[in-house]
Formats: C-alpha cells, structure tokens, sequence
C-alpha cells in the first residue's frame, strides 16, 4: 500500500500569522492590554498585592465559568449557578449555626469539614436535576436550568426567610471554628479561594485534555449523533457536566461565604451570566464543543481586572456595566470571525 | 387571473436557459468541472447522476442558490449573475427541494405568499391572497382548500402547494429535485400530469430523479453528469434505460469482485425484525431476516424507504426494534446499548457522514480514534503516544488522504471523510460491519478504494460486511449476495450472476406502463 500521508509544511504569510495569532490569543492579548492601560492610569493597580486582591474576587466567578465551561462545551448552558451559589451559602450558614433536632433536644454543629461535604453534595444534586432534566426528559437546558434558577433562589430566601446569616466564624467550644479559613487565610501569600480556584481548573483541564471523559465531551458538544454511534455514553456524559457545574457553583458558595463569613440568600444574583461571559471571551463556541479551560480562565481574568480597575480609577458602577457588555460582544464577533473560518 | 401571463412567446424547445462551462470548487474538492447544459422552453429536461455526480450542485447555480467559481450562465441568450435565490426568484426560476420547504404550521395561502404577501395601506390583503390561491388549486386541478395548514397535507399535496408556489411567483423555469422520492404511485401520475401541463403553458422543467424508468416517462431530453462532468446529452427518442445507466456508470466501471474469503460462522443473525413507523402505523422493516457469515460481504439494494437504513439502525442499537431479535455469533444482543454493541463487535457506518458520522470540531485524529478511546487509555489517562499510533495506523490502513492526524476533518475531500468514518469503526475492531450507503456523495476513485478496502477487510479479518446503496452498479461488485429489500422486507436474493434489470425489477423501481 502506497504511503499516502504526507506531511506538507505549513506556509502562509507572516502578515497572516500575526493576524492568526492575534486572534487565536485574543483573551490574553486582551488581559495584558487592560493590565497596561489600568497600570498608566492609576499608581495603585501594578502591585503584587492588587493582583491578589483582585484575583481572589475573581476566584468566584472563575470556578463558576469553570463549571460553565463543561456545560458549554458540551451544547447546553446552566443558567442556576448563580442561585446554586446562593443556596450552597446559606446551607453552609445555616449548618455552621447548628442543626436543632428537636425530637433528640439537641443541636448538632457539624465540624467544618463535614459543612463543606455536604454542600458540596447539594450542588452535585442541584445539578443532577438539571442533567436528568435535561438528558433523559428532554427539557431544553435553557428552560430546565432558568427553572432551577428560580427553584435554589427561592429555597434559600425561604431558608433564611431572606436574612443574612451572619459570624459564620463557629465556636472552639463547639469544635467547628476554621469556615474563615477558605476565604481568608493565605498560603505563601496566595488567598485560598485563589489556590482553589488554581485546583480545580487544573484538574478540569486535565481531564479535558487527558481523559476518556475529556474526550466524550468534545466529541458529544460537537455532534451528539456522531458520538453517540461511536459508541459514547452521551445522556452519562451530559448529566456529569451539570453535576460537575453544580459543584463548582458549591465551591464557589463555599469561598464567598467564607470570604463575607456571612451567607445571604441573595448572594450570586447574575453571577451565571458573568460565568456564561467569562466562557465566552474565552474562546468557547456556545454551540459546543470548541474552548478549554485556559482560554475560560483568562475570560474570568480579563472580566474581573477589568470591573476592578474601573472601580480603581473611580469610573461608576454604571460605566462598567457597560464596558462589560462591550466586551462581551466584542469577544463574540470575534468567536464568530475565527470559526467562521474553519468551516461548519 | 392568469398565472402564466408573463412567459414571453416563443417557440417550444428553444433554448431558454444554459449554463456554460459551469464550474464549482469547494475547496479541494470540485463539485463540477466545466459542465454545459440546456433547458428548453416548455420541455422537461432531466437530469441523470449517480450521487455526488454534481446533479445538486448545478441546480443550486442554475437557481442562484450557489455562485459558480467559473462559468457562465445565460438567461434568453444574455448572460446573468444571481445574487441568492431571490435574484434567481425575480427572474422567473424556481426551485422546488427535495426536502419541501414550507412551514408546516402555516395554512396554504400563507405559505404560497410567504415572503411575497400582497401589500396594502391597511395590512396584508388576505382576501386576495386567498382568491389567488383558489385560482391556482383549481389550475392544478387540487381540491386543497387555501385555509388548511399544510401539515394536514399528504406529501404529494405538500408538493403541489410548493408547485402553486412557484407558479404564484411566475416561474417560467421550474427545477424539481428527486420531487417523486416521497410520492405514492397516485401522487406520481398527478404530478406528471401537472408537469404536462405547466410544460403545455410555456414553462421549462428541470427534473432530477433516481428512478430512471419514471423520469424518461415524463423527459423530453436527458442529461447525464459523472464526477462533476456532463458524460452525454441525447433527446428522449434517441435513449432508453440502458444508455443512462451506461452514461451514469461510465464503460471500464470495475469496483472489484466478491474476494475469495473463507466463510465461518453465522456472525451476524437477524430474526424476525420488526421497526415500528414512528406515525404510529406500519412497519418500516416488517418481520426481516437475514444472516452474514464471517467474511461473507452482503449487499443490500432498495429504494429510499425500503427499510434499509432502519434495518441497520436497529441492529446497532440507534432505534429500538418492536420485536424479532439481532444476534451477534448467536447471542441475543438486543438489549445491548450502541456501545456495549460495539464493543460486542457490531459496529454501523451511518448513511448521513456529516450528521452522524463525523465531529466537525475535531480533528482527523480525533475523530478517527473516538470509537476507540479505551485502546489508548492508561489508567485513567489517555495516552498521546498510543493515541498517535492508532491514528497513524488507521490512516495508513483505509489510505486516508491528510496532512496527518491533527487536521481539520472539513479539510478532507468527501471521500476521505467517508474513509475516516469507516475507519473510526475499523478501528474498534469490530466483527460485523453494517455500512449505509457507504459510496453516498463520494467521487468514482475513493468508491472503488473504499469497496477495495471492504473486500480485503473481509478476507483477511473474516469480518462480515453488510453494506446498503442505491446505485445498481455498486450491487454487483465485492458483494458474495445481493440483497432486494421493498417496503421492510426481502423482496429477491440474487448473486453475481444477476443482471441490473433484474436487480432493478425485483426492488420495485418505478414500473408504471
């Protein structure tokens, strides 16, 4: 048999190659440009100090793009991380205030550690819903997660009665003090919500790029059909990914209401549409299948530099509610320029 | 109010239409390579081609739908650019798809106006919209009344409204592509009667059909495209059947003889199977059976509807069965899911490769390795270097012509894109293969590479080989058993020593006489 595989070296202009990687680095590209530009404009934003700051407020929307990500790569979108945020707070708060079993007389305080489990649990089983919803009745994910939003929202507010739960710092005597420490604390000067956040895309990314999974993912975001004659589990693989964005959702409760130490019903409202953003800039096609998580990442960057160095230079709320939406638009025409290339 | 007004006179058969020297690359691939063709004022001019002969590719540029990458097309005698099918739309031409394109939950008079409502300062002119509708049902002699949503309609009916909706826009050309697939022997002869008399009125037809015996019923000149490239032109008293199939197939036509494999086994067993209409009533396969020995490669003939492609559908797992049972070396493997199946060794070559086959978004590689995930895997890891080596290897094997594993998959030409398909599901290393139309929309060469590639699969893996297609000629190639299926069932088994007439006769192809 004749050898028929040839490997042809790639040519092409240099002009187009610079243009090719602007674009392809484009959320990189674009973090840098906004890292210079605030840096000219204010004294205070180029400081070690300033990044960690600012890098753990993007901590929070990073894991909740991160679980974005996976919904999105595989064609579906979970509209109830916001709300799934929200709930996972108050039932960490609600569990740090101790659970009164009043058939026994007593209250139980949970240690820390089994706070964090179990909303971790809840999340997984919020996003069980959406995924069963979703892959084996039907509902579009639009509808089923827009539903969810309203369900977890209104679950904590009835929760809370829509109160704040406040010191969430425990008690020594009751041996359940350290829920601060997520929010709080530091490892080599690196705020924990930010080594989390460095966790668990390292570990998404790796399962992306080095599992069967990873693969069943890609392969089912870009034409279902196909993969499901190709003999992968496609209905499996789409209920993981709305349990694996409830979870990051959960996480994300867990290190907000930790940083606040206080955990109000009404925390994470819009915060999906900042994740569905961040996922965006970061080159993800919302038609599924196309993105990866550095590119997420960098999204979640460039959106959270960019709100805080508004907010440092002394540019309204207002205003940067509109040079979000600018750029979200923006990195969507330019989405559509680099597939529209590609073909179909 | 007359429909035909504007249709200037003009003697029958003069040249109305012609593309000339039509070309239409799609990046590598050329779709049509310089083709010149006629269409005659108020004559049927239809056109013949195996699929992938360029049949639809010449139809989009003649009704503006596509633009030519050279070429010309001539309107009376000047040449005329269109700019979308609108352009083509205003100038008096029409084209009617394969798949209708109406709005099912609109009524009639809405879709013949859709787009084209009748305007006034008070809105839309319903009453007017409706009288023109009447007219035109009663030029086509159909009781359909304007206020019906067409998805109440027959099929057949559906088709007239799309005529009704032409002829509203004034067409004076009328391209109907494979308008007969859908249609009952009845609806049938009601459209060719409407085609006799739109072609008495003036107006010209281009038709493309499958079914050979009924286009020349209706034709009055045939054309015949091979590979992107018109192969003959003849009016209809100079052919007959056996002259288009000969064009179509072309002379020194060879893909291959059954190979001399050595039989096993019964590998694959089908019993008794039945596939449920998803409308709830009739069969699509109605109590079918068949078994595939080892190394045995079996071909299956039919017409769209045949109940082919459920068939295999079925046996993989994509569409439950409502009773009979598929058997894998004599194991029930009914209740298997698509996966278990294909790790059982059943695999399916699905007939659409852009919709089922292939993931757009990945690459050559990938795609080629994505039956096969579990062979690289290490742990919990896949491996690049193993990935690398069943890629290449699955490259080297069905000769997949690429820059290598991480192309683009749409870079590859039709063909090979058919080839990573099948090799995708090689690759698991299947014992029955089940391939729908594996020839579909691929050119002449990498036909008779992939049937090569089939024929020496089977003998030297003994795997079985069950393949479907609708082009008569690919029946009596590498296949040891030809099989006929009309309406869901085996209608005639032959060998190679059958004739194409025979093959032909017993699927039920179009004999109205």
């Amino acid at each position: 048999m004749a050898d028929i595989t040839t490997s042809k070296p790639t040519t092409g202009g240099t002009s187009m190659n610079i243009g090719k990687i602007l674009l392809e680095g484009r959320a990189f590209f674009a973090l840098v440009a906004i890292i210079i530009v605030f840096s000219i404009l204010s004294p205070v934003y180029f400081s070690v100090g300033n990044f960690l700051i600012m890098s753990s407020h993007v901590a929070i929307f990073g894991l909740l793009a991160i679980g974005m990500l996976l919904v999105i790569l595989n064609g579906g979108i979970d509209l109830s991380v916001g709300s799934t945020l929200g709930l996972s707070g108050v039932v960490a708060g609600y569990l740090m205030q101790g659970v009164e079993i009043p058939a026994a007389g007593v209250i139980l305080y949970p240690p820390v550690w089994a706070v964090v489990l179990l909303t971790i649990c809840l999340g997984a089983f919020v996003g069980a819903i959406n995924g069963v919803l979703i892959a084996f009745f039907n509902v579009p994910a639009f509808v089923a997660t827009l539903g969810m939003l309203y369900v977890a929202r209104g679950v904590a507010l009835l929760m809370t009665n829509g109160l704040t739960y406040n010191n969430l710092g425990g008690d020594a005597a009751l041996g359940n003090t350290g829920f601060d420490w997520l929010g709080f604390n530091r490892i080599g000067g690196v705020p924990i919500g930010v080594i989390v956040l460095a966790l668990v895309a390292l570990v998404v990314g790796l399962v992306l790029a080095r599992t069967a999974f990873g693969r069943w993912l890609y392969a089912s975001g870009g034409n279902e059909r196909a993969a499901e004659l190709s003999g992968v589990p496609t209905r499996k693989v789409k209920v993981s990914v709305y349990v694996l964005s409830g979870i990051c959702a959960a996480i994300a409760g867990l290190v907000l209401s930790s940083q606040l130490t206080s955990a109000g019903p009404t925390a994470g409202t819009t915060y999906e549409l900042t994740a569905i953003a961040a996922v965006v800039i970061g080159g993800a096609a919302l038609t599924g299948g196309r993105g990866n998580v550095r590119g997420t990442m960098l999204g979640a960057f460039v959106i959270g530099f960019l709100s805080d160095g508004l907010v440092i230079i002394g540019v309204s709320a207002y205003w940067q509610t509109v040079f979000t939406g600018a750029v979200i638009v923006l990195a969507v025409l330019l989405n559509s320029l680099q597939y529209g290339r590609s073909g179909r | 109010m007359t429909v035909h007004q504007t249709i200037r006179p003009g003697a029958t058969g003069e040249v109305v239409m012609s593309a000339r020297h039509v070309a239409k690359h799609y990046g590598a691939v050329k779709a049509l390579k310089g083709v010149n063709f006629d269409i005659h004022r108020g004559q049927v001019t239809t056109l013949f081609g195996e699929n992938g002969a360029g049949k639809s590719t010449l139809m989009k540029i003649l009704s503006g739908i596509v633009t030519p990458t050279s070429g010309q097309i001539l309107l009376d005698g000047q040449p005329v650019t269109f700019h979308g099918a609108n352009d083509a739309l205003a100038q008096g031409i029409s084209i009617i798809h394969q798949e209708l394109a109406l709005a099912p939950n609109l009524n009639v008079r809405d879709n013949i106006f859709m787009g084209r409502e009748i305007r006034t300062a008070r809105g839309v002119d319903f009453a007017e919209e409706e009288r023109v509708t009447r007219a035109l049902m009663e030029e086509l002699e159909e009781d359909i009344d304007p206020l019906t949503p067409v998805e109440e309609l027959r099929l057949g009916q559906q088709q007239i409204v799309e005529i009704a909706r032409a002829l509203q826009a004034r067409s004076r050309i009328l391209i109907m592509d494979e308008p007969t697939s859908a249609l009952s022997a009845s609806e049938v002869e009601v459209l060719f009667k409407v085609i006799n008399d739109l072609t008495a009125k003036g107006v010209s037809i281009v038709y493309i059909s499958h079914h050979l015996e009924e286009a020349l019923e209706v034709t009055d000149h045939a054309v015949v495209l091979r590979d992107g490239e018109m192969t003959a032109w003849a009016p209809r008293a100079e052919i007959d059947l056996e002259w288009i199939v000969r064009n179509m197939v072309g002379e020194n036509f060879d893909l291959g003889s059954p190979p001399e494999s050595e039989m096993g086994a019964p590998a694959l067993s089908i019993e008794e199977l039945c596939v449920p209409d998803p409308s709830g009533h009739g069969l699509l396969v109605d109590h079918m059976n068949l078994s595939v020995k080892a190394g045995e490669i079996v071909c299956i003939y039919g017409l769209m509807g045949a109940g082919r492609t459920e068939m295999m559908e079925c046996a993989a797992g994509r569409l439950a069965a409502s009773g009979g049972a598929v058997k894998l070396h004599g194991q029930d493997v009914s209740g298997l899911t698509i996966s278990q199946r294909i790790e059982a060794g059943l695999v399916l070559v699905p007939e659409d490769r852009q919709r089922d086959g292939l993931v757009q978004t990945m690459s050559v590689g990938q795609n080629l390795s994505l039956a096969s995930i579990g062979a690289f895997t290490r742990g919990l890891f896949t491996s690049r270097k193993a990935e690398r080596k069943v890629v290449e290897t699955s490259i080297r094997e069905v000769t997949v012509k690429t820059d290598g594993g991480g192309a683009m998959i749409g870079s590859l030409s039709g063909g090979n894109q058919q080839k990573v398909v099948i090799g995708k599901m090689l690759a698991t290393r299947p014992e029955v293969i089940l391939l729908d139309e594996p020839s579909r929309g691929i050119d002449i060469g990498a036909k008779a590479e992939v049937f090569k590639l089939l024929a020496q699969t089977a003998k030297e893996r003994g795997l079985a080989v069950v393949y479907s297609t609708s082009e008569v000629g690919e029946c009596l190639s590498i296949a040891h058993r030809i099989i006929v299926m009309h309406r869901g069932r085996i209608a005639a088994t032959f060998d190679q020593t059958a004739t194409k007439e025979q093959i032909m006769a017993a699927s039920g192809e179009a004999v109205h006489h």
